[in-house]
């Protein structure tokens, strides 16, 4: 089965090494940081992380939202999914990948990463936190591979696989829960002290990772020539409706409790996103942009006419994912240092080796994306022919 | 692919995988056990800093101070205030003590001088968070101790510590250590390498002899500034930091945040303005 990943026409090895492209710039710049240290980035004492967790953050919703199509078909038995459902898993694989290795480039000493299950630490949430990912990992490259396995052998797949599946579920929902608590739970960082943290995670994620499903499937079907079906992806536009109007709700719940109480530690960061502190406000002009795109864009989805024609819906998946991302892999975690507990204003901005070293780290997820849905198809295609 | 080469890679994969999380879990679980009887019987000690604000207003009292720590510490001097490696510093007042400055409070006791460090809290929420127990709190003394050999440098420490009390070596700190004149670091104290976290440790390696910590013995040693840093047990009801605890009127850093420092200020009535910060 795995051979299927070697062997492909010019365009998916075009595409491999468009991917490869990428790794090598970012595996150059990784060097560097290697032998030079973290001072290469724009990260410093006061805003001690920068775009490396804020894109693990970003990207463990995109990891988490494939049970936003595993749920429907497995559960409510959902036929329409059928065909996505695993474009779906792999997805979620690739992205806890990401996940994974955004925390280890972020490291001062990635060679004693393995630390971390050395001396296990229940009091910390990073512990949770590495066994969640790796956990889901796990099970969707064991539920996916068994999934195919079972459809190119065109047999049913085996009665073990079910409980994973059903377990994968309530997982997807661990895995960015326990991100938010990373951050929901440091006295030191009011911005993020927030119970609504975990919510608004969960909401965001099943806007973003249901959007890029549908950009993807549609990337597939005019690349790939496999149709996931127009009633897979209609019924992925509402999903992104909906979670997109609870996570304006829950942004909106946040800066009322905030902006209203309007104790100073609570509105400081969000000064400094909307308004800037001290003049300084480089994330200012993106605060901004992604909140117009968000609700631009969710208005635009709630209309169905304008929802189910499928040019506009990829253009709104797009403004969708550029306003999380934002949200997510931007201002989150950038905004929690400023101002420092001190009180300092220090800003942050990435420098070119950490943009590549993220470019980098995207391009191995792209990689491994694009091998595992080349499996997909050629399994899909030889059935078809058959 | 035939079925032997797909069994061989799935058995190679699940070892792999297995060896690779299970064994190590099940090493230091096992020791683990052990650790939590020791700390039932484990003496309740608990060394603590007293800071006397007006004393260490002069500028010389809190040169002597920051010059010895890095001294004994071979603390690097990162010009670059983004990557500064800090161990003991001060800090204006204002920022020091937020839930003491109001709207009328005086521009001079604003920006009056204080020192800071690790405050060796009761509940530290570095030790809470980190993933590999390279940060934890000493059973036997209260200190909050770093092993920088353990450290994978996440700064989810840096993150959670409400004090700004730890500096990560964002690049190799060697050439920024001061050296003699035969090229050898001033202190005996391990030199650190890039990416991993450090702090104060009360100089564990000074008390473990006897000794009280570098700043206190510095300052005790400035005229006049005598007696601006008590270091002592303050479970040990005779004390000198039990009875100055006693006698004066002392505050901590950000009390609401229940972490429970154990650095006190005495604050003064009135603070003069002074001119010039160390370390800062």
């Amino acid at each position: 089965m795995l051979q299927n990943m070697f062997r492909g026409g010019r365009r998916y090895w075009w595409f491999l090494a468009m991917w490869a492209v990428l790794v090598i710039i970012g595996g150059i710049a990784y060097s560097r940081q290697l032998t030079e240290g973290l001072h290469i980035t724009g990260m410093s004492r006061d805003v001690s992380w920068g775009l490396y967790i804020a894109q693990f953050t970003f990207m463990v919703g995109v990891a988490a939202s494939a049970v936003m199509v595993v749920l429907p078909y497995y559960l409510h038995n959902y036929k329409a999914f059928g065909r996505i459902v695993i474009l779906g898993e792999f997805l979620a694989v690739s992205a806890v990948l990401v996940c994974m290795l955004f925390i280890f480039v972020d490291m001062g000493q990635p060679r004693r990463v393995l630390n971390i299950l050395l001396h296990p630490s229940p009091h910390s949430v990073m512990f949770w936190d590495f066994l969640a990912l790796g956990g889901y990992l796990l099970l969707n490259l064991v539920i996916g591979t068994v999934s195919i396995e079972a459809e190119r052998k065109e047999s049913a797949p085996p009665r073990w696989i079910r409980p994973l599946i059903y377990l994968s579920i309530p997982w997807a929902v661990s895995i960015h829960t326990v991100t938010a608590f990373l951050y929901a739970g440091l006295e030191a960082r009011p911005f993020w002290m927030t119970a609504i943290l975990a919510p608004r995670f969960l909401a965001s994620a099943f806007a973003s990772g249901p959007s890029l499903l549908i950009l993807l499937a549609l990337l597939v079907r005019r690349f790939g020539g496999f149709d996931a079906g127009r009633q897979a992806l209609r019924t992925l536009g509402t999903i992104v409706t909906y979670a997109m109007t609870i996570n304006i709700f829950f942004v909106l719940v946040e800066l009322f409790t905030a902006l209203y109480g309007a104790m100073p530690h609570h509105v400081e960061a969000f000064a400094y996103l909307f308004r800037g502190l001290e003049g300084r406000a480089a994330l200012t002009p993106w605060t901004w942009a992604g909140d117009i795109i968000a609700v631009a864009c969710t208005a635009l989805l709630l209309v169905p006419a304008i929802r189910r024609q499928e040019r506009w819906l990829a253009l709104l998946c797009v403004g969708v994912i550029t306003a999380i991302w934002i949200e997510k892999g931007l201002a989150l975690v950038v905004a929690g240092f400023i101002p420092s507990p001190l009180g300092i204003v220090t800003e942050y901005a990435p420098t070119l080796p950490e943009i590549a070293i993220t470019i980098g780290v995207y391009g191995v997820g792209g990689l491994l994306l694009t091998a595992l849905y080349k499996l997909v198809l050629s399994v899909r295609e030889r059935l078809q022919s058959a | 692919m035939d079925d032997s080469r797909r069994r061989f890679l799935k058995q190679l994969g699940c070892t792999t995988v297995g060896a690779g999380i299970g064994l190590p879990v099940l090493g230091s679980i096992l020791p683990a056990t052990n650790r939590t009887a020791a700390r039932a019987t484990a003496p309740a000690r608990q060394w603590a800093l007293i800071i006397d604000v007006e004393k260490c207003l002069r500028a010389d009292v809190r040169r002597a101070c920051v010059e010895a720590c890095e001294r004994e510490h071979n603390v690097p001097r990162i010009p670059d205030p983004d990557e500064q490696v800090s161990w003991i510093w001060d800090e204006a007042y204002e920022r020091v003590f937020p839930d003491q400055v109001h709207a009328r409070t005086s521009g001079p006791v604003r920006e009056a001088p204080v020192l800071v460090l690790c405050n060796h809290c009761t509940e530290p929420p570095c030790v809470k968070v980190c993933p590999t127990e390279a940060t934890w709190k000493r059973e036997t003394d209260g200190i909050v101790m770093m092993d920088m050999h353990r450290c994978i440098g996440c700064r989810y420490c840096m993150a959670a510590c409400p004090y700004g009390a730890r500096s990560f070596n964002w690049r190799d700190p060697a050439a920024f250590i001061a050296h003699d004149e035969r090229g050898n670091p001033l202190s005996e104290y391990p030199t650190r390498t890039a990416g991993v976290v450090e702090k104060c440790t009360f100089c564990a390696e000074r008390i473990r002899n006897g000794r009280p910590p570098a700043c206190v013995e510095a300052v005790n040693g400035v005229p006049g500034g005598e007696g601006a840093l008590v270091f002592g047990d303050v479970s040990d009801p005779a004390s000198d930091v039990s009875r100055v605890l006693r006698e004066r009127n002392t505050i901590v850093r950000r009390e609401s945040l229940g972490t429970g420092p154990n650095v006190f200020y005495i604050v003064p009535d009135a603070l003069p303005a002074v001119a010039g910060r160390e370390g800062a």
